[in-house]
């Protein structure tokens, strides 16, 4: 190994290394929670939450179990929607200045925009080339090479094209956990969502699995928005651009995630991600 | 599997590196202001400590902020101790040139002529021939080369020795310039210092190579 293999490429100079220490650049706000009170009948689940999300970047949601950061994500796809106790008390979640809560908004059409990947993988027992082209083929897709195209574009945005490409016939569920996690990205990216929503997206994976994903998760946020929930917390380390952290309902922080792990505001944060909570 | 933030580490690895060439290069002006009496080639010195402080500040950063985010274990989290060690110990040698670049600045300035410079040329050679040698061990990750490092630290602190009796000789035959042997002794022993400094950085690399204490492993070498 040379010395100059090792060098960087432009040249350090006083401005350089003051340059490159600050990150304050963000990208424009895609997401906005405000004032956002939710409860599931009686108790209340989220208590005043406002966050701006950037887009194109990966927000990390951290916490103890119930402290609402899953509720808060499955409200920004209304995926609540289907629990007949859960109820918006305050506030409102906006989507690109769009009420997602406004009566004429389509809650379908939404969750196109809006995509999910949940914490167990769940492809639907079909072939892997149907499970990719589901959301299309509901919405009415049926041409071959629109199909094709869908299906090799996505695989290969979810790093699995690979791995599958000669077996696209045989059923989802024979793949591992890991790839079937993959398969479910990849079928989310299908219906040309701006944001994906992740549910712990790894807990049931290994750590090869695991990687594959946060590398995965790394690729994406060229393109999309993404937003995960996850007890790992150097997941979120690694992963993420910004981190939020939730205890009891409540955000008690969110910053950059260097910040967040390096020198948070909050003592309570400090203690959660040190380990010494509770 | 290369993950995307190990280029993090590569930017730790070539941040030490351009550290350890501007403190070999800063050592080797020191002495050859001091030899071609230049204050400008001093001063120049003087002024590039500052972006080697500035390095080191950006290497600690660094290593704090991978620590935090990416859980290092291994030989990553050897690299970055060996990383903070290293860039403290080139901070001290921009530090001790600095100093030679000073105290020549005033021993020009003091009109006084110095007869010589006694083994000093010969100390900050081998000094630097150390600090190359440590940074080629880290850049081609070869203990066996940290390894040789060592016992040529008891050949600069001999020279060191050797100036401190040739300067107090110097005092005494002319007690009118002691103020400039007295400067010649800080040099001499700058120039030693940094060969410390050198071995020290061969001991982190050789750590980070191997897991093992180079003190250690030379203790029971000498035992067997």
């Amino acid at each position: 190994m040379s010395l100059a293999s090792l060098r960087l490429q432009k040249e350090i100079t006083m401005d350089t290394l003051a340059v490159e220490s600050q990150k304050g650049d963000r990208n424009p706000s895609l997401i906005r929670i405000s004032d956002f009170d939710f409860s599931y009948g009686d108790k209340q689940a989220l208590f005043d939450i406002n966050m701006d999300i950037a887009e194109r970047e990966v927000t990390a949601f951290i916490g103890p179990s119930g402290c609402g950061k899953s509720t808060l994500l499955r409200c920004i796809n209304r995926m609540n929607d289907l629990i007949e106790s859960a109820r918006i008390d305050r506030g409102k979640v906006e989507v690109n200045g769009v009420d997602i809560y406004d009566e004429r908004v389509d809650a379908t059409e939404l969750r196109k925009r809006i995509g999910m990947v949940f914490q167990k993988s769940n492809p639907f027992p079909k072939s892997i080339y149907e499970n990719v082209i589901y959301g299309l083929r509901i919405q009415g897709v049926n041409r071959k090479p629109q199909l094709d195209e869908t299906v090799e574009r996505c695989l290969k945005g979810a790093a699995l094209w690979e791995e599958v490409k000669d077996r696209l016939d045989t059923s989802g569920l024979s793949l591992s956990g890991g790839q079937q996690q993959r398969l479910c990205i990849a079928r989310a990216m299908a219906v040309g969502p701006d944001v994906l929503l992740m549910d712990e997206p790894c807990s049931a994976l290994d750590p090869v699995a695991t990687a594959k994903i946060e590398e995965l998760i790394h690729e994406l946020k060229n393109e999309y928005t993404i937003l995960i929930v996850t007890h790992n917390m150097q997941q979120a380390a690694r992963v993420s651009d910004r981190t939020a952290f939730f205890y009891m309902g409540n955000l008690i922080e969110m910053n950059a995630t260097d910040q967040i792990f390096m020198s948070p505001d909050k003592e309570q944060t400090e203690a959660y991600i040190s380990g010494r909570f509770g | 599997m290369k993950r995307y933030f190990h280029e993090e580490l590569e930017a730790v690895r070539s941040h030490l590196m351009e550290m350890g060439e501007r403190a070999v290069e800063s050592a080797n002006l020191a002495l050859r202001a001091l030899e071609q009496r230049d204050l400008d080639i001093a001063d120049s010195v003087i002024e590039g400590d500052d972006m080697i402080d500035a390095i080191e500040t950006r290497i600690d950063e660094e290593v704090a902020r991978y620590i935090s985010l990416r859980a290092p274990v291994a030989k990553d989290l050897r690299l970055l101790f060996v990383a903070v060690k290293a860039s403290h110990d080139l901070e001290r040698v921009g530090d001790e040139a600095t100093s030679i670049a000073k105290r020549t600045k005033k021993m020009l300035s003091s009109n006084e002529t110095y007869r010589g410079l006694g083994r000093v040329p010969d100390m900050c050679e081998l000094a630097i021939s150390m600090l190359k040698e440590a940074l080629l061990s880290f850049i081609q990750e070869e203990e066996d080369i940290a390894h040789q490092i060592i016992g040529r630290d008891k050949a600069v602190d001999a020279l060191n020795r050797e100036n401190f009796k040739e300067f107090v000789e110097l005092m005494k035959d002319d007690p009118s310039k002691v103020d400039v042997y007295a400067e010649m002794i800080f040099i001499s022993k700058s120039f030693e210092r940094i060969a410390d400094h050198a071995k020290n950085i061969s001991e982190e690399v050789y750590f980070l190579l191997t897991s093992q204490s180079l003190k250690q492993v030379i203790k029971e070498e000498t035992k067997s």
